[in-house]
């Protein structure tokens, strides 16, 4: 059995201008001990579908709706406590913002001692002590003395390292990070994913990956879930993606990545990008939704909504147009 | 800390000096002559101008002004036209009854203004929220004299549960201490609990927005930790400011609340004072009110450091 096994995961918002169907009619599931990454532009609704399986979309004016089976479980039915003592302690999440997704006026050994003492019933100097022990396991030095400061005290990377013991302190078996490393440097992002690879393989913990940067993917996710306006348009394990891409969404993401060396072998180019912008999700899309960018759109794409369909091993895309591997290919 | 402490005290100094010129010169150019007052409506002019001058109230004014702040300065406020007592011990017999009021009034206030800020931010847009907002709105409108009478008459005379007015000093004890200081310090608070709850509901708003509030959910925290603890200790900045400057409206507000409730203090002092000319209580209770106000800036200022490590000086 999926650890986590989403169905058919509709997160709406009612707006003044309408519904907006952030996240429309989305199915997956993680494994345990798995590393899904979900990729997509900006508005795509990959933020919304982490946040809508911790349950944290304000409703109203949110609404969720489909199953979101977490061992067994179906989160949306829990009641409200019930829900508050998964989070932080089964299902844990890293946000985007190490700068401010941390309480700027309570000490980093508060802020990683709190899950420990609610989720675990430890005392305030067993919570400190092992907040301690957490720090140094995520690489920070001079832990006992960083447990007494403010993050305003910490770099960027630091940050990030204290959101990940916090995420990891009550060993949780699925970590949602939501662009981990999007706000860091470049040398430090490599050394935070390192670091919760490392952690990932020691807790044994299942991640979903929201990014829209294709290295970080190729460089940790064993899956992949392409999400374009509200949708999952292709879904397959991460070498199968990048060496056989077949939604045109897809194709256009991989096109869009500079390649080392490219201005020197020809003439330099510009990078190749999509045309166009996310859809606004305010209306039902009638038809494909990447139909309005697509180099390959055709009537029947505007007219009727490709499904998903099986492409390759484990590989699903939802396209009229996509190839099916040749069985002896 | 310490060292800056003492830096803002040293810069109070300035600031009570522009103070006590005010005041001082306030007096001296507001009508009415106070030697007339003292010699009565049967002295000759000749016993007005020997009282004016036994007073110096014919030297020049920055002579008065210099040999006046002299005095203060050795601990002397001066001594009473009226009653010929010194105007320090005046105050001195006052001064409890004023205190017990401002601190019972802001207890209160903060025990009632910023939990109902908090919940009307966390509820925000609901009819919890607009019935607050509307309380609030109310409060703020009503004078402090309209609501001590209303509050007088229905708590105190109709339902016989307070007594309608008067003070008892602490050293009776406690009970009835606080017994007579309910219903003035409600009706003294009314104002400062509406500020209050209306800028902890701004500030909370604003600080629920920010992502370590959603980092605190994701972490699985209650209701009431994330709004007390993560929420409340990073809206404290402006919940304190204002707590700080309303102590101006506690003051003001004092003088009535004095009179409306018979509560002998600074306030009903200050009154008499005012009605006899007695310049010497005027000032001395002026100069007392502005030390006070400005200490009180300053602890708002080291309050600051308390609550935002990120505020050092």
């Amino acid at each position: 059995m999926a650890l986590l096994d989403v169905q058919n995961l509709q997160t709406h918002f009612r707006t003044p201008e309408g519904v907006n169907r952030a996240v429309d009619g989305v199915s997956f599931h993680v494994d345990e001990g798995e590393t899904l990454a979900i990729v997509g532009e900006s508005g795509c609704g990959k933020s919304v579908t982490s946040m809508s399986l911790m349950r944290l979309i304000p409703e109203p004016p949110g609404k969720i709706a489909g199953s979101i089976r977490f061992q067994g479980k179906d989160l949306l039915q829990l009641s409200e406590p019930e829900m508050r003592a998964i989070r932080g302690n089964d299902i844990s999440m890293i946000f985007q913002e190490p700068m401010t997704s941390l309480n700027p006026v309570l000490t980093v050994g508060r802020q990683i001692g709190e899950t420990l003492r609610m989720h675990q019933g430890l005392d305030k100097q067993a919570a400190l002590a092992r907040a301690v022990e957490m720090l140094t396991l995520v690489g920070i030095p001079e832990p006992a003395r960083r447990v007494r400061e403010y993050p305003h005290q910490l770099s960027g990377g630091m940050r990030q390292r204290v959101m990940i013991a916090m995420a990891l302190a009550c060993n949780p078996k699925l970590l949602i990070a939501d662009e981990p490393t999007t706000a860091l440097d470049v040398t430090i992002q490599a050394q935070i994913l390192q670091l919760m690879l490392d952690l990932k393989r020691r807790v044994g913990a299942a991640i979903v990956l929201i990014t829209h940067d294709l290295g970080v993917v190729a460089e940790i996710a064993e899956r992949v879930m392409v999400m374009y306006a509200g949708r999952k348009v292709e879904e397959a394990p991460v070498a199968e993606l990048f060496r056989s891409p077949r939604h045109p969404y897809t194709q256009g993401l991989l096109g869009a990545l500079p390649r080392l060396g490219s201005s020197l072998t020809g003439a330099a180019r510009r990078l190749a990008e999509i045309p166009g912008q996310v859809p606004s999700l305010k209306q039902r899309i009638e038809g494909c939704v990447f139909a309005g960018r697509c180099p390959l759109a055709t009537d029947l794409c505007r007219e009727f909504a490709p499904g998903l369909e099986e492409k390759g091993p484990r590989h699903i895309a939802a396209c009229h147009y996509a190839p099916k591997e040749a069985a002896a290919a | 800390m310490v060292s800056y402490i003492f830096r803002r005290i040293l810069a109070t100094m300035p600031v009570m000096a522009i103070v006590a010129l005010f005041v001082f010169s306030l007096l001296y150019i507001a009508p009415g002559d106070p030697a007339a007052v003292i010699a009565g409506d049967q002295a000759s002019p000749a016993d007005v101008e020997r009282i004016r001058q036994a007073l110096g109230l014919n030297r020049p004014f920055l002579v008065q002004f210099g040999s006046w702040v002299w005095r203060i300065l050795h601990g002397d406020l001066g001594t009473s036209i009226f009653t010929n007592l010194p105007v320090g011990s005046l105050i001195a017999q006052r001064i409890e009854p004023t205190l017990s009021l401002m601190v019972i009034t802001l207890v209160l206030t903060l025990l009632i203004a910023v939990p109902l800020g908090v919940v009307a931010a966390w509820k925000a847009g609901t009819w919890l929220d607009r019935t607050i907002m509307a309380f609030a709105v109310f409060g703020f409108s009503l004078p402090v004299f309209v609501v001590g009478y209303v509050l007088a008459y229905v708590f105190a005379l109709h339902l016989e549960w307070l007594p309608v007015q008067g003070y008892t000093p602490l050293a009776e004890g406690f009970w009835p201490w606080l017994v007579n200081l309910i219903l003035p310090a409600v009706a003294l608070g009314c104002v400062y609990i509406a500020l209050i709850a209306r800028i902890t509901r701004a500030a909370m708003l604003e600080v629920l927005q920010q992502d370590y509030i959603r980092t605190a959910r994701a972490k699985g925290l209650g209701q009431n930790s994330i709004l007390f603890v993560h929420a409340l200790k990073n809206a404290a900045v402006p919940i304190v400011t204002v707590i700080g400057i309303g102590i101006a409206l506690l003051i003001g507000g004092a003088v009535v609340t004095e009179s409306v409730f018979a509560i002998p203090g600074l306030g009903r002092l200050t009154i008499d004072a005012i009605l006899r000319r007695d310049y010497p209580v005027i000032q001395g209770i002026v100069l007392l009110f502005s030390f006070l106000y400005v200490l009180v800036n300053l602890m708002v200022d080291v309050t600051y450091t308390l609550v935002d490590p990120r505020i050092r000086y």
